[in-house]
């Protein structure tokens, strides 16, 4: 393995986990399954069960939300998620204590508004790390937008991934790559988080404008919602990020949540 | 021809005051700021937009608005007190300078499809009443809690041809209404301009809100020097957001004799968790794309604000008050629900004015500070918006014997 210094932690943590996992995708020829959940929805022993589950169901990568009371990146499923899991008291710190507790075998980005990074203090990078999480995705810090607290997010051994939209020109498309670390995470589409019935109609060339703008590999995310949807996205890409859908069908069953994973696994891997 | 403000002494080139400002926005809006940055300076240099712009205010706001002095409240203070009548603008509060700028902003940029969030319903009567004018579509988000406690104003943007969404999520007042609207505008980005109500956002809307207010507080300078040849000792304004209190102040900024005062609301009082006061009990976090004062918990979860008075109900505040806080050239007060009634009484029995809520907790602030002036120091108080929308909210409460 690439990384023989990992000695009593997962070997799911710190940016090579996350750097790996593409690699040996790409080496297998396979797409990356990147699934969203929100900390502490629909409660903390379901969200347990459930980030314990993801792996074994196929996803390659978990992208852990940290609640937050104002998410205006994300639509009604996943603000609904987030307002249930404040409600039971999860934050940011739950959060780590739940990915540290579980220690799933999927490399984990944390997903997060800035704010409650912020006050998290200077540390949590290092806390994050030492949770088991591999990288960090910050939904409302944009490329450029406040050079020192993106340095800072950048410091530690965590994959800062940074977010490119249908929006982005060409040459600030360069720049973000250029700041990003172990993937790059396309908006599929304008809008915010949700399930839609299909995929924009410019998704393919937004990628191949995209794909000459960076070699790191591209997960397509928001409003993917079938297996149908994913395979469709992911044969354009390099993997896609499933959320809202995942996340109503937590509010379910985590049963139900880990069947829809193992559709969406079966889809990306060319099951007929 | 008057000239805009249009940056400040606070401002540096990359949209911030201070630490504070900038633009904490999903990736998607960064080319519309970018494009809304470029289109607002070539506009601001342009004597053809400002020409235009001006006449609208002349002919349909019906500015300039008068500088009006206000004898039985001196009295009481123990100072010249004047009031700037932004209550008698069209639509009835300083909304509509902002709107106007940006809704001919907009069309300028090809936009013909206008969002707006509203707290106490004033900015959205405001959008409403601009889009109905130049035929744009309007969509107006409100909380439902607002929508309520104002119904008239509901009425009004109905009336103007505008949808207005209810707001259900979060505490379904102003903070809600604005996140809803960006997301909306994230959504719709690419045929729809949003315009913000306030001093807050992500630059450049800080920044272009004041110039589009700034109209206030020069007027109020021209106009105090012709009738007293001298400039106020003190000038005090209502914060919410903060937009005509950053009007007012861009008038007097330069002037470093000025005092410069805002008030916010204490609503039941800063000693409990029940206010709107971000300036003077909040701590900087990040909300709605800019850096700024902000009620938190240790979490970094927004708090809950409050006040009697919708459009001061927000947990936020514009960034370059939160510049203008901490460099001390600004002052930040805060007054109390109970106190802001008594504002409305003040000011309603003894000069025959019944000011908004919100502009209410200004005269409350200046009556209680009676004596801090010298008899002939003028203190200019800025009536933001009349009080008709509120009496709904009013009626509830006994009013004190003045």
């Amino acid at each position: 393995m690439a990384f023989a210094s990992v000695t009593t932690s997962s070997d799911a943590a710190g940016a090579h986990a996350l750097e790996a996992r593409f690699t040996t995708l790409a080496g297998e020829g396979r797409k990356a399954l990147v699934v969203y959940v929100t900390a502490g929805h629909p409660d903390r022993a379901r969200s347990a069960a459930l980030l314990a589950g993801l792996t074994d169901a196929g996803a390659d990568v978990i992208e852990v939300g940290v609640p937050f009371s104002d998410p205006l990146a994300d639509g009604p499923v996943i603000q609904a998620s987030s307002q249930q899991a404040l409600d039971q008291g999860m934050r940011l710190d739950g959060a780590l204590a739940l990915v540290d507790e579980v220690r799933p075998h999927a490399p984990v980005v944390l997903f997060s508004y800035l704010n409650p990074l912020l006050a998290a203090g200077p540390d949590v990078l290092a806390r994050a790390r030492q949770a088991g999480v591999s990288g960090l995705l910050v939904t409302d810090l944009p490329v450029g937008a406040d050079p020192e607290r993106e340095a800072w997010l950048g410091s530690d051994d965590l994959a800062f991934v940074r977010l490119v939209a249908p929006t982005t020109p060409v040459d600030r498309m360069r720049e973000i790559a250029r700041h990003g670390r172990g993937f790059v995470y396309l908006i599929s589409r304008l809008g915010v988080t949700g399930e839609r019935d299909a995929l924009a109609h410019d998704l393919p060339e937004t990628i191949a404008r995209l794909r000459a703008a960076t070699s790191l590999p591209i997960a397509v995310g928001f409003g993917i919602s079938t297996p149908a949807q994913a395979r469709e996205a992911a044969a354009l890409a390099d993997g896609v990020v499933v959320g809202s859908a995942l996340v109503r069908a937590a509010s379910e069953s985590v049963d139900s949540a880990l069947a829809f994973v193992r559709q969406l696994r079966a889809a990306l891997d060319g099951a007929p | 021809m008057p000239e805009l403000e249009l940056a400040g002494p606070t401002e540096t080139s990359d949209g911030r005051f201070g630490a504070f400002g900038g633009r904490y926005v999903p990736e998607t809006l960064i080319p519309a700021l970018d494009e809304l940055e470029d289109a607002l300076d070539i506009a601001l240099a342009d004597p053809a937009f400002l020409a235009e712009y001006h006449a609208l205010l002349r002919d349909f706001v019906g500015r300039p608005t008068a500088l009006t002095a206000a004898p039985r409240l001196s009295a009481r203070v123990g100072a010249p007190v004047w009031l700037k009548r932004e209550d008698l603008n069209h639509t009835g509060a300083h909304k509509i300078n902002n709107t106007v700028g940006q809704a001919l902003l907009a069309m300028r940029m090809g936009k013909r499809r206008i969002i707006a969030e509203t707290g106490a319903g004033q900015h959205g009567v405001a959008t409403a009443t601009i889009c109905a004018k130049f035929g744009l579509e309007c969509v107006v988000f409100m909380g439902e809690e607002d929508m309520a406690r104002q119904s008239l104003n509901v009425f009004r943007m109905k009336l103007l041809g505008a949808t207005v969404v209810p707001v259900t999520s979060g505490t379904r007042t102003l903070k809600d209404a604005t996140s809803e609207a960006i997301r909306e505008w994230v959504t719709t980005v690419r045929e729809s301009h949003y315009i913000i109500g306030s001093v807050v956002g992500p630059a450049p809307y800080p920044r272009m809100v004041r110039a589009f207010q700034s109209v206030i507080g020069q007027e109020s300078r021209r106009q105090l020097l012709e009738r007293t040849g001298r400039l106020p000792a003190s000038v005090v304004a209502c914060v919410g957001g903060g937009s005509n209190a950053m009007g007012m102040f861009a008038g007097f900024v330069d002037d470093a004799d000025v005092e410069l005062i805002g008030v916010e609301a204490a609503g039941h009082g800063l000693h409990t968790d029940q206010h709107s006061a971000s300036l003077s009990k909040g701590t900087p976090g990040v909300l709605h794309g800019a850096m700024s004062y902000l009620l938190q918990d240790a979490f970094g979860q927004v708090h809950p604000a409050h006040s009697i008075s919708a459009g001061l109900d927000y947990p936020g505040v514009g960034p370059e008050h939160a510049w203008l806080k901490d460099s001390g050239r600004a002052r930040y007060v805060a007054v109390t629900d109970e106190a802001a009634l008594r504002g409305v009484a003040l000011l309603s029995r003894l000069e025959g004015i019944i000011p908004a809520l919100e502009t209410a907790h200004a005269v409350a602030w200046v009556a209680d500070a009676a004596g801090r002036w010298a008899p002939d120091a003028p203190v200019l108080i800025c009536v933001s918006g009349r009080g008709d929308k509120d009496v709904n909210t009013i009626i509830q409460h006994e009013l004190p014997s003045v």
